[in-house]
């Protein structure tokens, strides 16, 4: 297969300024990766891991301080109009032209990349229509609701017919019906060999709409597979979380206990959480509980997960990636 | 190039739209000052009926600065510090200096269009006391457009200084000593008898651009030499040009 964006060993560090900030921050600290043409990839992590620097560099809005991303065949550093000329971006911000309607919006970007009056005119229409906005084309994007000024601004970077479509937290902030909705678009276009880059802190919207994702964490990427593989690799799968109440030394020998029990694959610590990872849970959530009974540990609150993303998240970094 | 003409469209769409408020931000302070000081005054005879001759070519320079310098600067200071739309125009296969000087061009064509509303109107209320002989037009073409350049540049140079809460305390710290040194009420050269405000009033680029529109419609009155003239709106556009474009390529790239 064709590589369309190739990443290797990319870096961003930005120095510090003025006397606030006294040490340098690694926004991206050495990352490599590539993505096919066609692809749907997910870049997931927590807010400040590090995403949006990322798309940042690959659509030429920022400059790396290290390593080299090529974007369909061209070097982000060297030759950043021709690489804009080829990518299509959906910001985190909304950066619609709040002095144009709508469909000018649609209209003038096309025209900002050379596209013929009839040929730009007719696909602005065939994008509004796609994309439900037609009812309000001729209005201004500043009295759009989050999700009419989300789909315009995903169709605006379509007007061009970009070989990537790159799309920073395409759904954050959005209802669950206006972020189904886009997940639809997003998934037709890519049906329709549309290759989409997509930075997300859903661990749903990655697991839903990527073929492969790579989850982020401080600058770095900790892990890169499909969602089947990637949640796979959660040690057997499932996921118990118990809340306690006690004296250190008894949730120690709490959780010490707890690996003889059946099906229990690893037992981690945290504070006052026990997270007990195994690759069955029947029966096993009251067996931990009588065993917490006879340590003399109370536990305040019990959750038993099914294999995530999110669990993966977890296990990787001890940290959730809502926090 | 096909780019940098299709951005010039999007401006002047959203100009041509914006025509009334353009008019009404561009006019009023000009008529007024017209009205009152080539029109009332003279009437009264508290001012010499000649100062309208050396009113007018202010009136003339301050409207152009002033609406070159707005055009810039208050969409660069929404756009950078508040509404991000910058970054559309930024994702357009042009360079960012491309994106740039297409933002100084809108300046230099807003002024000349505020010019050419203003001249006319002052000539008209001012008219009977008016002995404008402009000799010269190219002259008055060249003084024109570098003024225009110059403000246009000047007001990148603030818009993307400036952050979005600051914008009231640049009118006032900025502006207002800039216009009224600018010496677009009074002639350089009648400033001989105060030597010291002579000489200060020199680092003001307003300056310049009055005595250069002085120089183009009344050369028979006393105006600042021509040497002098071209060197300060030919430096000071040089430099807020170099310093206009390294700021606005500062903040657009991180």
């Amino acid at each position: 297969m064709e590589k369309v964006i190739v990443v290797e060993d990319l870096q961003k560090v930005y120095k510090p300024k003025g006397r606030k900030q006294s040490t340098e921050v690694k926004a991206i600290d050495g990352i490599s990766f590539e993505i096919e043409r066609g692809e749907f990839f997910g870049l997931l992590g927590p807010n400040g891991a590090g995403k949006t620097t990322t798309i940042g560099i690959l659509t030429t809005r920022v400059l790396p301080t290290g390593g080299r991303a090529i974007v369909d065949g061209i070097d982000v550093g060297r030759d950043p109009v021709a690489v804009k000329r080829r990518i299509g971006v959906c910001p985190q911000a909304n950066n619609l032209d709040r002095s144009l309607t709508g469909r000018e919006n649609l209209i003038f970007h096309a025209e900002y990349f050379g596209i013929a009056r009839r040929v730009r005119e007719r696909r602005a229409q065939e994008l509004l229509e796609r994309f439900q906005l037609q009812e309000r084309a001729d209005e201004k994007p500043t009295v759009y609701s989050g999700g009419m000024a989300q789909r315009l601004k995903i169709a605006r970077a379509l007007m061009h017919d970009p070989a990537i479509l790159f799309l920073d937290e395409p759904t954050t902030g959005l209802d669950p019906q206006a972020r189904r909705a886009i997940w639809d678009l997003l998934r037709e276009f890519n049906a329709k060999g549309q290759t989409i880059f997509l930075t997300t802190h859903y661990m749903e919207e990655a697991d839903q709409l990527c073929q492969r994702i790579a989850i982020m964490d401080k600058g770095r990427l900790l892990e890169m597979n499909t969602p089947a593989k990637l949640k796979a690799g959660v040690p057997g799968g499932f996921l118990i979380e118990l809340q306690v109440q006690s004296a250190d030394g008894e949730v120690n020998s709490l959780a010490s206990a707890l690996p003889s029990l059946a099906g229990v694959v690893d037992v981690k610590v945290q504070n006052n959480t026990i997270r007990v990872y195994a690759d069955k849970v029947e029966g096993l959530l009251a067996n931990a509980m009588r065993v917490a009974g006879e340590q003399g540990v109370m536990v305040t609150d019990a959750h038993v997960s099914e294999p995530s993303l999110e669990n993966l998240f977890l296990h990787l970094t001890g940290r959730s990636l809502r926090e | 190039m096909g780019t940098m003409l299709a951005l010039l469209h999007r401006d002047m769409r959203v100009a041509r739209r914006e025509l009334k408020f353009f008019i009404l931000r561009v006019g009023i302070q000009p008529i007024l000052f017209t009205f009152i000081f080539g029109y009332v005054m003279p009437r009264l005879g508290i001012v010499q009926i000649g100062y309208a001759n050396l009113l007018l070519p202010g009136i003339l320079a301050l409207s152009m600065t002033l609406s070159g310098m707005q055009s810039v600067a208050l969409p660069l200071v929404v756009e950078f510090g508040w509404t991000k739309e910058i970054e559309d125009r930024l994702l357009a296969p042009i360079s960012i200096m491309g994106v740039a000087i297409e933002k100084i061009i809108v300046g230099i064509i807003q002024a000349v269009i505020a010019g050419l509303f203003v001249l006319p109107l002052a000539w008209l209320m001012m008219g009977t006391h008016l002995s404008l002989r402009p000799r010269n037009y190219l002259l008055l073409v060249l003084i024109a457009l570098v003024t225009s350049w110059l403000f246009s540049a000047f007001g990148m140079v603030m818009g993307t200084i400036v952050e979005p809460q600051q914008i009231g305390l640049m009118f006032n710290v900025l502006l207002g000593p800039m216009i009224f040194s600018g010496c677009a009420y009074y002639p350089w050269a009648a400033l001989q008898v105060i030597p010291w405000f002579q000489k200060l009033v020199l680092i003001n680029p307003l300056v310049y651009a009055s005595e250069g529109f002085r120089a183009a419609l009344t050369p028979q009155l006393p105006h600042m030499p021509l040497w002098l003239i071209f060197g300060g709106l030919m430096g000071f556009c040089a430099f807020f040009t170099f310093l206009g474009l390294r700021q606005f390529e500062r903040r657009s790239l991180d």
